[in-house]
């Protein structure tokens, strides 16, 4: 290891390694990956169904051979990786502080950083659920880390809070392990995760789901013995005389992600407090000068194929960044991108149209409410129509993408907004 | 007679509800897909659904105390609790790498179990 390098990567999930990889094929010479787990990986090591790779690689992988594949090639282009260690700092100046067993105490210098320290689970502290505090109650992630990595099984008799895809496949994996799930509870009136895991992982083992529920208070004193089930109104209000207590001996929550960010804040990183994740450009470079991000850390993606591609951007633009090639300030230049009818964020939050003289700039974001009809995703400058793409439908729980062509370069720089829009397609 | 379900294709994320009109074991008709893979998925789906399984055998002398392992193809459903069972009796040795065959031939399926992953 080395004490300058061009590119210090801060996390080794698909985002870290994508970044990694796409700075050395863009010709930073060296490029160290800080990571706090004995392996690289990150969270794929524990998703150990298969699912992943399908967008983009047009393979069906397990979230170990994802990885694999990621790992390899990081291997093979030489990316220095130091394992077991956590970094503690970094500063706007780039220099990064970790410490670990191995290591110790370590400082680094850096020409650029990649942000990519993916996100974190919601836990009971933050959905306020009442009732007693006894052992049993934990997240889907950590249940899956301790089932498939570690080889623990946190409960027998399981009740989930959540119906996002971790729920349900942690669901299938205790059932394939021998535990009796009793329910998935799922506080919206509509699945949160994607319909192929309610198949595959609840319907192909009877596990029922119930919408429009949540746990109205957790019993038991040591360890979690029942959970009381309520249903819930439009505004989330429970329905009296809708209780059920429903005996078990784990609670599991599957309730959201969050983008990691706390060195990010502490090194005064602009956050988007709609997305968690910090406010970046096209080549996710955040407020910090040489200071990139990427995956999960900016927003949470649905597939981790694009958690990679935007890994590859990150990595190269930091790696351009670190060899002089883009300005060392964020450019002057850029139009702002933002979200208009039925659009609850856009990433990246700004544009620079020189991006656009060397190929199509992505724009990914979110609707704000579920329209099951077909629609139009646009993106306008003023009154001007810029770019637009159609769809079958949206779903605030599937992002949506949309680029912006070479074409719209003159608009793009002459613009100051740029408004993205979902709207109804009349066909 | 014919009859008309409602499935939901596995195949890709989108997850097309699809409406198979069908004579017994026999597709007579499939609308609401978005590809040609949906009428495949519900003809299989009648006469031999099968899914891809992925699980944990026990590792001896590894990084870590669990291989993860997967299904080279799809596995046929009604026999996916008795395939965990014979993985559940499996320990392999480390060193291990990325889809070395763990179990060969799995209960006579013709589908081999993999390793999902190098493991020193």
């Amino acid at each position: 290891m080395k004490q300058n390098y061009d590119v210090v990567v801060i996390g080794s999930g698909p985002g870290g390694l994508a970044a990694a990889i796409a700075a050395k094929r863009a010709g930073a010479h060296d490029v160290l990956i800080v990571e706090r787990d004995v392996e690289p990986g990150g969270i794929l090591q524990q998703c150990i169904h298969n699912g992943f790779g399908v967008e983009a690689l047009k393979q069906d992988l397990t979230g170990p051979g994802y990885a694999q594949r990621f790992i390899n090639e990081a291997r093979a282009l030489d990316v220095d990786v130091l394992l077991d260690s956590m970094v503690l700092d970094v500063t706007p100046q780039r220099r990064v502080t970790a410490c670990g067993k191995q290591a110790g105490l370590v400082e680094l210098d850096a020409r650029a950083i990649v942000l990519s320290m993916g996100c974190r689970e919601r836990t009971r502290a933050q959905i306020r659920i009442p009732g007693a505090r006894p052992a049993g109650v934990y997240t889907a992630g950590t249940a899956q880390r301790w089932v498939n990595v570690e080889g623990y099984m946190p409960g027998r008799r399981f009740v989930i809070l959540g119906s996002g895809d971790i729920g349900m496949i942690m669901a299938r994996r205790l059932t394939f392990e021998g535990a009796q799930v009793e329910r998935v509870l799922e506080i919206m009136p509509f699945l949160t995760g994607l319909n192929r895991n309610y198949v595959q992982c609840l319907l192909d083992f009877n596990i029922p789901l119930q919408l429009s529920h949540t746990v109205k208070r957790v019993l038991g004193n040591k360890r979690v013995e029942a959970v009381e089930a309520v249903q819930v109104d439009e505004r989330w209000q429970p329905i009296p005389g809708t209780e059920e207590i429903i005996p078990c001996d784990t609670l599991l929550l599957s309730v959201g992600l969050i983008p990691e960010n706390e060195l990010s804040r502490q090194m005064g990183v602009r956050l988007d407090p709609v997305t968690g994740g910090p406010y970046v450009d096209e080549g996710f470079q955040t407020s910090a000068p040489g200071v990139f991000a990427a995956g999960n850390v900016v927003h949470v993606y649905d597939l981790v194929d694009w958690v990679t591609e935007a890994g590859l951007i990150a990595g190269r633009s930091a790696a351009e960044f670190a060899l002089g090639k883009t300005g060392t300030q964020p450019a002057q230049r850029t139009c702002v991108t933002k979200a208009g009818e039925n659009v609850r964020y856009v990433v990246p939050h700004r544009v620079d149209a020189e991006a656009l003289t060397r190929g199509p700039v992505k724009l990914q974001m979110r609707v704000l409410r579920p329209m099951e009809e077909p629609v139009w995703v646009e993106a306008r400058a003023g009154d001007d129509l810029i770019a637009r793409h159609a769809e079958r439908y949206a779903r605030p729980g599937e992002m949506l993408s949309l680029d912006l062509p070479q074409k719209a370069y003159d608009t793009v720089r002459r613009a100051e907004i740029l408004t993205v829009n979902v709207v109804r397609r009349k066909s | 007679m014919e009859q008309t379900d409602t499935l939901i294709c596995i195949t890709c994320p989108m997850g097309c509800a699809l409406a198979v009109t069908h004579e017994g074991q026999t597709v007579v008709r499939v609308t609401g897909n978005h590809c040609n893979r949906g009428p495949r998925y519900a003809q299989a789906e009648l006469t031999d659904p099968r899914r891809m399984v992925a699980t944990t055998v026990k590792v001896r002398g590894g990084s870590k105390p669990l291989l993860p392992v997967y299904t080279a193809a799809p596995f046929p459903k009604g026999r996916i609790f008795e395939l965990l069972d014979a993985l559940r009796r499996l320990e392999v040795d480390a060193p291990v790498r990325a889809d070395q065959v763990i179990l060969a031939n799995a209960l006579g399926s013709g589908i081999d179990v993999l390793a999902s992953r190098d493991m020193a």
